[in-house]
């Protein structure tokens, strides 16, 4: 079972219906406890990093969260969910991350364009990458977002996009992998990334 | 690069398209679903249904039609017309649309804006503005003036177009899907005049709507206007133009769009649980 954890933050739905899509078993969970018998974790979310973070840690989610993350289960963090991996966000004012990779979530600045950044944008492809294999270079994913994660260790960017800056759209560290952007609503590609993130299982 | 999107809209009435596509390649012409999927293989970036269901009673059939289009839909959707208040856009972003836009009640209640910003992010809070040129003496400065509208365009309010906008987007408004009355089924083009006016105002992203005829009305909404997004409705829907007809008129004339087109099904007809 693939647990998408609800934390009260966003629409699960379609990232549900995306691994269905799939035939993969993918469940919305609200317990904490549900996640030791996930095999992989998606945690997705919309909106503010303070309010995420504190609804996370209010409803008892962190301890089963790194504990899932201790004995290896692969880990997808959506848009706001790969943000929260890192220390620490300035989203209106400063926030403590999950601290799971280094890294600070920072705004872009206002040059960069319009914010929040809305639509499709493109992904430079690092070679390697085993969350974007079979993706072609250039190709289109869609964001919604006014944050970039800036991580310490570069080697983990899987992606880079430019939104007036280059920053990291993508990351992957073993098992652990982020999307800046909404894979469920990034369509065939997006089905793709997620059909590459099930081969982990 | 961010890409400029097309979106078609689709007009629903008691959770049926009611101004849609009509030809062979469908089953249905009047399932929101099979019209969506069609324009997302297409290459349409977004879709926009707007709810013209006049009665509340009709808001739960609204709410399974969302529920199916979230199901088999992989590309952003919004959902516009009757969202009233904080709890209308809850459920329709719970059932699964990707934004929701708001138009007549955010008019007479601002605060509307900043409580779902705050609640669910700006990024899906679309303020819907319906603009209509002010005729008459011209005002002291020379420049022209458009007038916001509510009640689908019927309306007419006090506000000034370019503030609400920007009152808009101090307010939390992730974007403005803003539409000229006066071009709105015209074909004659976008009101090129209040799509810079309104772009030059705020620093979020503004889809253009009202007039789309020609090839040539999306290149001008692009070339000529700051605008992140044209949408269009009957244009589509009477195959006067096609998606990737627009997309490709506009990539040959060096605008960025989404050139990948979804070719390809990926979920079966039935994904219910």
């Amino acid at each position: 079972m693939i647990a998408i954890i609800d934390y009260g933050m966003s629409n699960l739905r379609s990232v549900r219906h995306a691994f269905a899509a799939l035939g993969a078993d993918a469940r919305i969970v609200d317990t904490p406890s549900t996640l030791k018998n996930a095999r992989a974790l998606v945690l997705p979310g919309d909106g503010a990093f303070g309010p995420a973070m504190q609804s996370l840690t209010a409803r008892g989610w962190l301890e089963p969260l790194h504990a899932a993350l201790a004995r290896g289960a692969p880990f997808l963090g959506i848009c706001l969910g790969m943000q929260l991996l890192f220390e620490s966000s300035e989203e209106n004012g400063a926030h403590r991350g999950l601290g799971i990779l280094r890294g600070a979530v920072k705004k872009f600045p206002r040059a960069a364009g319009k914010l929040p950044q809305i639509g499709w944008n493109q992904l430079q492809i690092q070679p390697q990458s085993k969350f974007l294999a079979g993706i072609a270079e250039n190709a289109f994913a869609y964001f919604v977002h006014s944050y970039y994660c800036a991580p310490m260790d570069e080697n983990i960017i899987a992606a880079r996009t430019d939104y007036g800056i280059s920053y990291a759209s993508a990351i992957e560290s073993g098992k652990v992998w982020g999307a800046q952007f909404h894979p469920e609503k990034s369509g065939a590609d997006g089905l793709k990334m997620l059909q590459n993130f099930l081969e982990l299982l | 690069m961010l890409a400029k999107r097309i979106i078609p809209c689709l007009d629903v009435k008691n959770g049926r398209v009611v101004k849609g596509i009509n030809f062979v390649g469908l089953r249905d012409a009047g399932d929101p679903l099979e019209q969506a999927r069609w324009y997302a293989e297409q290459g349409a970036d977004e879709i926009v249904f707007l709810d013209i269901t006049a009665s509340v009673e009709a808001r739960g059939t609204l709410l399974r039609m969302v529920e199916r289009v979230a199901d088999t839909l992989f590309i952003p959707f919004t959902v516009g017309g009757g969202v009233r208040c904080v709890d209308d856009f809850r459920a329709v972003l719970r059932a699964g649309a990707d934004k929701a836009s708001v138009n007549t009640a955010a008019v007479a209640n601002p605060k509307i804006i900043s409580e779902c910003a705050e609640t669910f992010g700006a990024q899906c809070i679309v303020v819907a503005l319906d603009a209509k040129a002010v005729h008459g003496a011209p005002p002291s400065n020379g420049e022209k003036k458009w007038r916001v509208y509510t009640h689908g365009g019927r309306k007419p309010t006090e506000l000034d177009a370019i503030e609400w906008a920007r009152q808009a987007e101090a307010l939390g408004a992730g974007e403005i899907l803003l539409t000229s009355i006066d071009r709105d089924g015209t074909q004659v083009g976008y009101d090129l005049e209040l799509t810079r006016a309104i772009t030059d105002a705020v620093n979020i992203p503004v889809i253009a709507s009202g007039g789309a005829g020609t090839l040539a009305h999306f290149y001008d909404a692009f070339a000529k206007t700051n605008a992140d997004a044209a949408l269009a409705a009957s244009l589509f829907h009477d195959r006067t133009l096609s998606v990737p007809q627009v997309k490709n008129y506009l990539a040959e004339r060096g605008v960025r769009v989404r050139w990948r087109f979804e070719r390809k099904r990926f979920a079966s007809g039935d994904t219910s649980e």
